[in-house]
């Protein structure tokens, strides 16, 4: 297993930036997801740390090798493809046993490798058919078994199950989330699904437009986003944004609502706001607490039942926020007002001027940010 | 149709598949009109070849008789011995020097005539000819063979490495270099000849086979190479880089994912390649003479010895289909076959 870092990482396709400089470091074991929507430049990263793609500056290692010219042979990592990439005039045998051919091993010991992931990818009953007959997730499978058969230092995965169907989708994630914790092999994984990345990944690295918006776990791009990207990009829906005006520990808010800003945030937006200004004000849908007494007030503009919660959509003012409630805070007819309150611990702010999260001094680690 | 038939009866009280009708009165019908439409067409494109082949084994009078006649009485060698063979028509003074028993039918002179001793000499006599020596259809045939042959291998190997590059690297220019590389097929090639007449004389080109491949290389490397551009563009490139990652070469990988899947394109640029190289006629009988000189110019001045040898002629050109007839055949599961199995998603 392999550590991989990425120094000052840089890619151009004539004067486009598919990825600015980048630093990364992925650690033995870890598994590491690129998530962003497309054309954000993970996919390139992915395919540089492959050697795919050439890289137009910085370095590449891999376990303290600079591999930054390396041929991808010569790098000791699989790939697996969004299109599975099974070779088409090949038996499924013949497909995983392809990477070990290449190694000139001998026969006994490659059937046995390739019954050896056969089995645990279950796939022991396809290993005569050519990858037309198989179904998508079997093709998968198959494409993980080639991956996994030459025990490479480090996976590569290009948004594996995003070409499967939904139910297929579901399987595979949680097949290859255990075979990663089986085999403890170190993952980067490319993925514009953020449900996707925060199920699976030991880390985040969320990307937009050729830059790296935050590194962090799934916990802290998800609570302590980095930046308004980041709070918008991650959850489903995002993070609420409302504008307003600070100004003596309180946030005007749309439509009248005063917002007491909690004791621990007020020197850290004195501070970054230079006393008063413009301010964003981020909190989750789940941060939303209604209650008769609540500090602010808001119209239900629609209201969705989702089974196990109900989504609400608030208007403050021609501002839509959404806050989520449980089926016990009963039914919120469209047109009345409500009153909430925003938990205390999962409020957040932002500088509308630079777009980045305004952060607390001594508030224990924040994540790890970039840009 | 037993594909459809069996899919029908398969599907026959499990589900309610349209495919049941297939079997009904109306699909027969469907089924024989076809049958009788793609004979039809097959007789209409077959009659000169079996025209051809039917005259091939006509003695020299059914084969130039008007009417033209399509019962007679099949002559099995004269054509042949004819195709083969250079002649001398014996007046008649000189015949009548042969015992009576040498100028018969030629079983008659192959057993009892002292003079002669080959069975072709003895067909010839019965036509009153003399065999002077072979003829140069089997040298023409070879140069066919070595010319085509040739330049059909290199327009397919030089076509099949560029038409990768072309689908697989960032070339400076590429589109322009493609649309030259088509340009050279847009004048009429007979508008060349005798440019090029005279610049092979100039380089002593002229008549030599390397003259012959080269120029029917250069003529078919265009389509060539857009064919598999083509073709190398439906191949998904992940094949490749899997290939790459799974600790091959680019060479290996070429040589172990790229050429198995674009065995249909191989197949039917080689089909494409060769049929052109094999049927030139122009350039080769402007520019081969004697030494390089190919089939297409040689069969039809096989005239001479007085008169026309239809039969002769006929003889030669079935000969001449042979081989184009082979190569298709082999290579015909290449070009059903589809390019990929469907292991990639488009």
């Amino acid at each position: 297993m392999a550590t991989i870092e990425l120094r000052k990482v840089e890619k151009k396709f004539g004067d486009l930036h598919a990825v600015k400089p980048m630093d990364l470091t992925i650690h033995d074991g870890e598994f590491v997801v690129l998530l962003g929507p497309s054309g954000c430049g993970k996919t390139t990263t992915l395919r540089m740390i492959s050697g795919l793609e050439t890289v137009t500056s910085g370095q590449i290692f891999i376990d303290g090798r600079d591999v930054t010219w390396a041929h991808p042979s010569d790098r000791n990592i699989a790939f697996v493809f969004q299109f599975f990439a099974l070779y088409p005039h090949m038996t499924v045998w013949q497909n995983i046993a392809f990477p070990l051919q290449s190694e000139g091993q001998a026969r006994a010991n490659i059937e046995k490798r390739v019954q050896e992931v056969a089995r645990v990818l279950r796939i022991e009953h396809l290993l005569h058919l050519r990858p037309k007959a198989l179904s998508g997730g079997d093709k998968q499978r198959v494409a993980l078994a080639r991956a996994l058969v030459r025990r490479p230092a480090a996976f590569l995965m290009d948004e594996p199950i995003g070409a499967l169907d939904a139910d297929a989708r579901e399987t595979m994630r949680a097949e290859i989330k255990r075979l990663h914790l089986a085999q403890n092999a170190t993952t980067v994984y490319v993925t514009h699904d953020q449900i996707e990345a925060m199920a699976m990944g030991d880390r985040v690295v969320v990307m937009s437009e050729a830059v790296v918006q935050q590194i962090g776990t799934p916990a802290e791009v998800y609570y302590k986003p980095a930046n308004l990207f980041v709070a918008r990009f991650i959850g489903s829906p995002g993070m609420n944004l409302v504008r307003g005006h600070y100004a003596d520990g309180i946030v005007y808010l749309p439509g009248d609502n005063r917002y007491q800003v909690p004791a621990s945030w007020r020197p850290a937006l004195q501070e970054a706001l230079g006393g008063q200004g413009e301010v964003i004000l981020g909190f989750r849908p789940e941060a939303g607490r209604l209650s008769s007494e609540g500090a602010l007030a808001a119209q239900v503009y629609a209201s969705d039942l989702h089974g196990a919660y109900t989504m609400l959509h608030l208007s403050l003012n021609d501002e839509l926020i959404h806050i989520r409630t449980e089926r016990s805070q009963g039914y919120h007819p469209i047109g009345v007002v409500v009153r909430f309150d925003i938990l205390s611990d999962m409020v957040r702010f932002f500088d509308p001027r630079t777009e980045k999260a305004i952060r607390r001094v001594g508030s224990g680690s924040p994540a790890e940010e970039v840009g | 149709m037993g594909g459809v038939k069996a899919t029908g009866i398969f599907f026959r009280g499990t589900t309610t598949s349209i495919r049941v009708d297939k079997t009904g009165i109306r699909a027969r019908i469907g089924v024989a009109v076809r049958a009788v439409l793609a004979v039809a067409i097959a007789v209409i494109v077959l009659i000169p070849v079996v025209w051809m082949g039917l005259t091939a084994f006509k003695k020299h009078a059914d084969a130039v008789a008007v009417p033209p006649k399509v019962f007679f009485t099949p002559r099995l060698l004269d054509s042949w011995v004819f195709l083969f063979t250079d002649r001398l028509v014996l007046s008649k003074p000189m015949l009548a020097q042969y015992p009576p028993e040498c100028t018969q039918s030629w079983q008659v002179c192959l057993k009892s005539c002292p003079e002669v001793s080959r069975w072709y000499e003895c067909v010839a006599l019965e036509n009153g000819q003399l065999v002077t020596g072979p003829s140069k259809y089997l040298e023409r045939l070879r140069n066919s063979l070595i010319i085509a042959g040739c330049s059909t291998f290199l327009a397919v190997l030089l076509g099949l490495l560029a038409g990768y590059a072309f689908s697989r690297f960032e070339i400076p220019g590429k589109d322009d270099l493609l649309f030259f590389i088509l340009s050279t097929r847009m004048l009429p090639a007979v508008v060349v000849t005798i440019p090029i007449f005279l610049m092979y004389r100039r380089l002593g080109l002229h008549d030599t086979h390397f003259g012959m491949i080269l120029l029917y290389t250069v003529f078919n490397l265009s389509l060539s190479v857009w064919l598999f551009r083509g073709f190398i563009d439906e191949i998904p490139r992940e094949y490749e880089e899997a290939a790459l990652v799974d600790g091959y070469t680019r060479l290996e990988a070429f040589r172990k994912i790229v050429l198995p899947n674009a065995m249909t394109g191989i197949a039917a640029t080689t089909v494409f390649c060769l049929i052109f190289a094999w049927n030139e006629y122009a350039f080769a009988l402007m520019l081969t003479s004697e030494k390089a000189r190919t089939l297409p110019p040689f069969i039809p001045s096989m005239i001479g010895r007085g008169v026309v040898e239809w039969e002769a002629i006929a003889a030669g050109s079935l000969v001449f289909l042979i081989p184009v007839v082979i190569v298709t055949f082999a290579l015909r599961q290449y070009l059903l076959r589809g390019v990929t199995f469907g292991a990639i998603r488009q």
